[in-house]
């Protein structure tokens, strides 16, 4: 858990982050978005502290970050920049290695984790674990880096743009993975984004930062049917930002007990709701049988049921 | 029509020609006071040896005109290293025939032709090297190939009438002490400057205002012409080793070893702290922020990330300070230092020029191989994917 009472952070006698509350849940999925400028930058690296806070109290599981050691506190925090960040001179084994070798870890150990990890990051591969970050994908680079931050199964992660220079198809399925890690370890996750699209894909409860001020916190779902002002609307879009949340959420989280008569189309249970509502427009049924890959039917999902939250 | 394939090679052996016909190749004084007479090449070397470097001279031209590869590469090769034999024969027999037992003072030199004939030689083969993209290893091999005749035939006694030869057997017991003084005074301002450049260089990307003091300093230094900078340390020296009793028992005075040192490592400094400097500076920031991100702390950041990223360019700056310290290091000898440049001097203050050769041909031969060992390290520490 993670806890901001008050915090500021002045540039030049301005205030980057103004006086800013802040709970994050055990096992939750922030993500903090909001123009540049706005201080979510500043106030994801004050909680590892590599930003020190001017005013105000940062506890992390309960303690100050005043009375921790920095680089002790920061080993026990994962963290991912964009690009990587990787040491380009060290490889991929090393690389990731990094934090249990700060730890002291026997070496058996730490190949142990190496290969989970990068099993995990869908990076196991002929001698990859040998190269140089030079000779990776800048997907496999993004994969790297969340490796070495997961490696010594720190509580917390910390993300700061870790998507924002890769193509928009790697991108996607990168956005894909972050949240099956996160359902399958579940992590603590604070993520920085200034792509509204990114943030309401992936986030469990999105933090919208104005010139350091807290705008609007909330579910994806209030964030895109209630903006709290002008400002939240314009910067999520409109009301096509409908469209984007439904790319967050899988069919097999919504979908209905199956319907007594077969439907004339169906879809898959792992398929977003954006994909339903493409095949519902391309197919003409405002139903869908929701088949596995055997064919059997799991349930049933209605244009209705797309956006749950508005039923009443 | 064949066309020239390397307008080099032509050019070159046209000096080298031009120069064995109308210069002297050799000079012959009957001491070392009065001036030599030159003679020129077809005056020394006999017939059989002017008809086969003549057929060389054609064959390089003919070269010239076939289409570069690997066949070219070693023809032309084989053709400049028998004519650098041949060259070196015909100066140590040309130099042995001179020779009369009843004029023991009687000087043969080497006259410009042969030096010219030498340097169109040597840059032949440098471009034969680059022409054929060789690799460092092959590099190698040329080089030993290069020196492997030289050196037999000096061992073998061919060269021992040359008054170059003679100035060595004269002092061949003083030759071994200088050149160790040379190659201590160098390895001990390289191992000074590295212990104190590296710090400060360090010091001076975490603080920009001593950043700036230092640099100010040294590039002051650096332009303090080096025989005042080493006349300069006599005075403060001299006296210091006068007032503080034991110093002058540990060696410091105001002349010999300890100002040399001195004065060799301050000129060491600036491109060591520079070349640090640069090198820290170039890590990237995202780097060091993931660094930190992850929990290193400052020196695990230092020895772990940022002094490896920069070491090549440090290392680049370490080649700079122990060619240019090598140079140097002659001049310290105005100062009593010892090392090579007691030659140079001595022979300058005699006349005798073959003695400052024996002085700068090892200093030369000296920056050469450790420029050589520089690259060839550079080029194995690049990374293999």
């Amino acid at each position: 858990m993670i806890t901001l009472d008050g915090v500021s952070k002045l540039y030049g006698g301005r205030r980057v982050v103004d006086r800013l509350d802040l709970t994050i849940a055990e096992g939750s999925f922030n993500v903090i978005v909001g123009p540049s400028g706005c201080g979510k930058s500043t106030t994801l690296r004050m909680m590892n502290a590599l930003i020190p806070a001017d005013e105000g109290r940062i506890t992390v599981n309960g303690r100050d970050l005043r009375d921790s050691d920095p680089a002790i506190l920061r080993r026990g925090i994962g963290y991912v920049i964009q690009a990587g960040g990787l040491f380009p001179h060290w490889s991929v084994f090393d690389n990731i290695a990094t934090v249990p070798r700060l730890l002291g870890w026997p070496k058996h150990k730490v190949a142990e984790r190496v290969a989970a990890l990068l099993a995990l990051v869908g990076l196991q591969g002929d001698g990859l674990a040998q190269r140089r970050p030079s000779a990776l994908s800048g997907g496999q680079q993004q994969r790297v880096g969340v490796a070495r931050a997961l490696a010594a199964d720190p509580p917390i992660l910390l993300m700061d743009e870790p998507f924002g220079a890769l193509d928009p198809v790697t991108r996607r399925g990168l956005q894909d993975e972050l949240k099956a890690i996160h359902r399958a370890t579940g992590k603590t996750i604070v993520f920085v984004t200034h792509d509204i699209e990114e943030a309401l894909k992936v986030g469990e409860r999105i933090i919208m930062l104005e010139d350091g001020r807290i705008v609007q916190d909330g579910t994806p779902a209030q964030i895109v049917h209630h903006p709290a002002d002008r400002r939240v609307r314009d910067f999520i879009g409109g009301e096509e930002a409908i469209l984007k949340l439904l790319a967050g959420t899988t069919v097999a989280q919504v979908m209905q007990p199956p319907a007594p008569v077969a439907a004339a189309a169906s879809i898959a249970p792992d398929a977003t709701l954006s994909a339903a509502l493409a095949h519902m427009v391309a197919s003409g049924h405002t139903a869908l049988d929701v088949r596995d890959d055997d064919g059997r039917i799991l349930g049933r999902i209605g244009l209705e049921d797309l956006a749950p939250e508005r039923r009443p | 029509m064949a066309r020239v394939q390397n307008w080099v090679l032509p050019a070159l052996t046209a000096i080298a020609v031009a120069a064995a016909c109308g210069l002297g190749f050799l000079s012959h004084a009957p001491n070392r006071i009065v001036p030599g007479r030159p003679l020129p090449l077809h005056a020394v070397a006999g017939t059989a040896m002017l008809w086969v470097l003549a057929i060389l001279a054609a064959g390089l031209l003919v070269l010239a005109f076939r289409r570069p590869g690997q066949r070219t590469t070693l023809l032309t090769g084989s053709a400049l290293l028998a004519a650098l034999i041949l060259i070196l024969a015909a100066a140590g027999t040309g130099a042995a025939a001179l020779a009369n037992p009843e004029v023991p003072a009687a000087r043969t030199s080497l006259g410009p032709a042969f030096w010219l004939i030498l340097a169109a030689l040597a840059l032949a083969f440098i471009d034969l090297a680059q022409q054929a993209g060789l690799s460092t290893r092959a590099r190698l091999l040329l080089a030993i190939a290069i020196l492997a005749p030289v050196v037999g035939m000096a061992a073998l006694g061919w060269f021992d009438a040359l008054s170059l030869a003679r100035e060595y057997r004269a002092r061949s017991d003083v030759f071994a002490a200088a050149l160790r003084q040379h190659v201590f005074l160098v390895a001990s301002t390289a191992l000074v400057a590295v212990s104190l450049g590296v710090p400060l260089g360090i010091r001076a990307t975490r603080r920009p205002r001593f950043r700036r003091r230092l640099f100010a300093v040294l590039n002051i230094v650096q332009t303090v012409p080096s025989i005042a900078l080493f006349g300069l340390m006599i005075g403060p020296l001299s006296s210091l080793a006068e007032a503080v009793p034991g110093l002058k028992a540990v060696g410091v005075s105001g002349i010999g070893t300890t100002p040399a040192l001195i004065a060799l490592i301050c000129y060491a400094l600036l491109p060591l702290v520079r070349n640090t400097v640069t090198g820290l500076d170039a890590v990237p920031a995202a780097t060091i922020d993931a660094a930190q991100g992850l929990g290193m702390r400052r020196n695990q950041i230092l020895l772990q990330v940022s002094l490896p990223l920069a070491l090549p360019v440090i290392l680049a700056g370490l080649r700079i300070v122990i060619v240019q310290t090598i140079g140097l290091a002659v001049v310290a000898a105005l100062i009593g230092a010892g090392g090579l440049g007691a030659f140079v001097f001595q022979g300058l203050g005699q006349n005798a020029l073959d003695l400052v050769l024996l002085g700068v041909i090892p200093t030369i031969l000296l920056a050469l191989a450790t420029d050589a060992a520089f690259s060839a390290l550079a080029a194995n520490g690049e990374p293999k994917r």
